[in-house]
């Protein structure tokens, strides 16, 4: 397969934003991998969708509204039951402010 | 009795000749003495299944049938792992997915969660961080993907039948690489909650069976409309087994020109012909037709499957459920180091890239063109369905490849998928049926029907009688 060209991927940038630590042998890797695959996605400016209107998702539906009313839920318990970390009923999270 | 099909096991259940508890626990014999070799389950809870087949109620629709869902499906009191390490060990479901509660409703018997491709991610279930499964057809070779453990036991007969998930081709892929049915149903024909989310537009749960008259049973329980998921169609549901044995006389099938390509195997390709001429000989009328855009169908797929799943998969941050990074320095490490080591290498694959099509200054030039070339792929086959009244094509351009054969090269992986990939862009309904095999080594062929939305009915008459006029669903892998 040919050397994929030039994209302007920053893939440390990107996994930033993702919230993913990446090694510097996964950036490499994940990178390069990323490249060829932009490039193959690319494809897609080959095709001219002026005055196409872009579709979100498959069904006709839209703005699907309830009644507000009280329903039971599952409680405090089976809520927590998951949760890595907790605390007096409630998710204990890393420390936000300093 | 594993090797049953749904409606023999009914048969024999309503006859008196079998109990709901002899049934489950064959069907846990069988995954004890054959899961070893195909690796198909992630786990299962054999005491749950038989206190449930012990109060079976045989005369409701799927009454005392055990059934194996994907480890994508939230079944209350289960441990569920997506195949992720991110849930492995942490995770037990709170509550029951909407086809779960139907499962119950009907009378079925959930048991056994079966393998797939991380969070769906794949074509091969080798992205499963919990160990790859085999091909009953030749243990060397993957099952395909991502319901690769679905399709791997119902075809090995280690489950009667399974629930899988199809975003891009994941239930017809490992049912025609493994030898059995699979139905992706319309968008919105049945309800999401409860299915783990990895690309909401596209995402739709499904059967996977020995026969077309199972799936048609299945889809009976699974289908309708649900509150709890807003994409759900408010449609009514028909007895789709009313669909079989339907005479297919006069049917036009288009043969999309774009799909019978170079690079379909020889052996794929004639076993496909030959079905065409099957369904010849039953009435039907083939038509080549155009579906232009199908050049365009992967990229289209791979900027919105991803996009979604990078917004979805933000969920796993390490505070509600899930693994958590020990001793984080702040709350940015936090999420950084849960999230890396949560994830295995295609799922951060594609949260990179999806992340990357929806950043700041890429976003129309990825994201929005790719929406406005699914508008075109969505008229492709609009237009197509003025013709014809269904469309027929390879489920897979290949038979199953070796395990490990293509792991090194994502973008031909994903390539693996393009027939089937359209079909959720579209967000229409398709179903895989065995076709025949390949010479040497046998392996499962699998022929794939579309039909347009809410038109399922269709693609059960058409599978059916291809089916029942066909030797190839009968073969089982020794």
């Amino acid at each position: 397969m040919a050397a994929a060209p030039e994209s302007d991927l920053d893939i440390r940038y990107v996994a930033d934003l993702a919230r993913i630590t990446l090694t510097d042998e996964e950036a490499d890797t994940l990178g390069g991998q990323l490249e060829k695959i932009i490039s193959y996605v690319k494809q897609l400016e080959a095709l001219d969708v002026s005055g196409i209107e872009p579709t979100a998702h498959a069904t006709p539906l839209f703005d699907i509204v309830r009644e507000d009313t009280v329903k039971p839920s599952i409680g405090v318990d089976a809520t927590l039951a998951n949760a890595p970390q907790k605390t007096t009923d409630q998710f204990l999270v890393t420390k936000v402010v300093e | 009795m594993s090797s049953l099909t749904l409606a023999d096991a009914q048969e024999q259940l309503r006859s008196g000749s079998l109990t709901p508890r002899a049934l489950t626990e064959s069907i846990i014999a069988a995954i004890e003495a054959g899961d070893g070799k195909i690796r198909g389950y992630n786990s299962f809870d054999a005491e749950a299944a038989l206190a449930a087949a012990d109060t079976a109620d045989v005369s409701l629709p799927l009454g005392g049938l055990p059934i194996a869902i994907k480890d994508i499906i939230n079944v209350k009191g289960e441990a569920l792992t997506c195949s992720s390490k991110i849930l492995e060990g942490t995770f037990t479901s709170p509550y029951d997915a909407t086809v779960i509660a139907k499962l119950r409703a009907a009378g079925a018997i959930p048991l056994g969660r079966t393998n797939m491709d991380e969070f769906a991610m794949g074509s091969s279930t080798e992205n499963s961080a919990l160990g790859t499964t085999k091909n009953p057809w030749d243990t060397s070779r993957i099952p395909g993907g991502s319901s690769g453990g679905s399709a791997a036991v119902v075809s090995a007969d280690l489950a009667l039948a399974a629930l899988g998930t199809d975003t891009g081709g994941s239930i017809r892929q490992p049912a025609a690489l493994c030898g059995c049915v699979g139905l992706k149903p319309t968008y919105g024909r049945v309800s999401r909650y409860g299915a783990v989310a990895f690309a909401s537009s596209l995402d739709q749960i499904g059967p996977m069976t020995k026969t077309v008259r199972d799936s048609a049973m299945l889809l009976n329980a699974i289908s309708g409309h649900d509150a709890m998921d807003s994409t759900s169609l408010d449609e009514a549901v028909p007895d789709f087994t009313a669909a079989l044995g339907k005479e297919i006389k006069g049917m036009k099938i288009g043969l999309p020109k774009e799909y019978f390509i170079d690079g379909i195997d020889p052996e794929v390709r004639a076993a496909t012909e030959a079905a065409v001429k099957q369904l010849e000989s039953l009435g039907a009328e083939p038509v080549e037709i155009s579906l232009p855009h199908t050049e365009y169908a992967t990229a289209t797929y791979y900027v919105i499957a991803t996009a979604e799943a990078s917004s979805n998969l933000a969920r796993f941050e390490g505070v509600r459920y899930g693994h958590r990074a020990d001793a984080p320095k702040d709350l940015s490490d936090h999420y950084m180091r849960t999230r890396a080591e949560g994830f295995g290498a295609e799922v951060k694959r594609r949260i990179l890239l999806g992340t990357y099509v929806l950043s700041s200054g890429y976003y129309d030039a990825y994201y929005i063109r790719a929406q406005k070339v699914r508008t075109l792929i969505r008229q492709d086959f609009s237009e197509a369905f003025q013709k014809v009244d269904a469309i027929l094509s390879p489920t897979s351009p290949v038979p199953a490849f070796g395990i490990g054969e293509r792991c090194d090269d994502p973008l031909q992986m994903y390539l693996a998928d393009i027939f089937t990939i359209a079909t959720n862009l579209a967000g229409i309904c398709g179903i895989s049926v065995p076709c025949g095999f390949t010479k040497e080594p046998k392996l499962p062929i699998g022929l794939q029907i579309l039909a347009p939305s809410m038109q399922e009915e269709r693609l059960i008459s058409i599978a059916d009688a291809y089916e029942q006029s066909t030797p190839w669903h009968k073969e089982r892998p020794c």
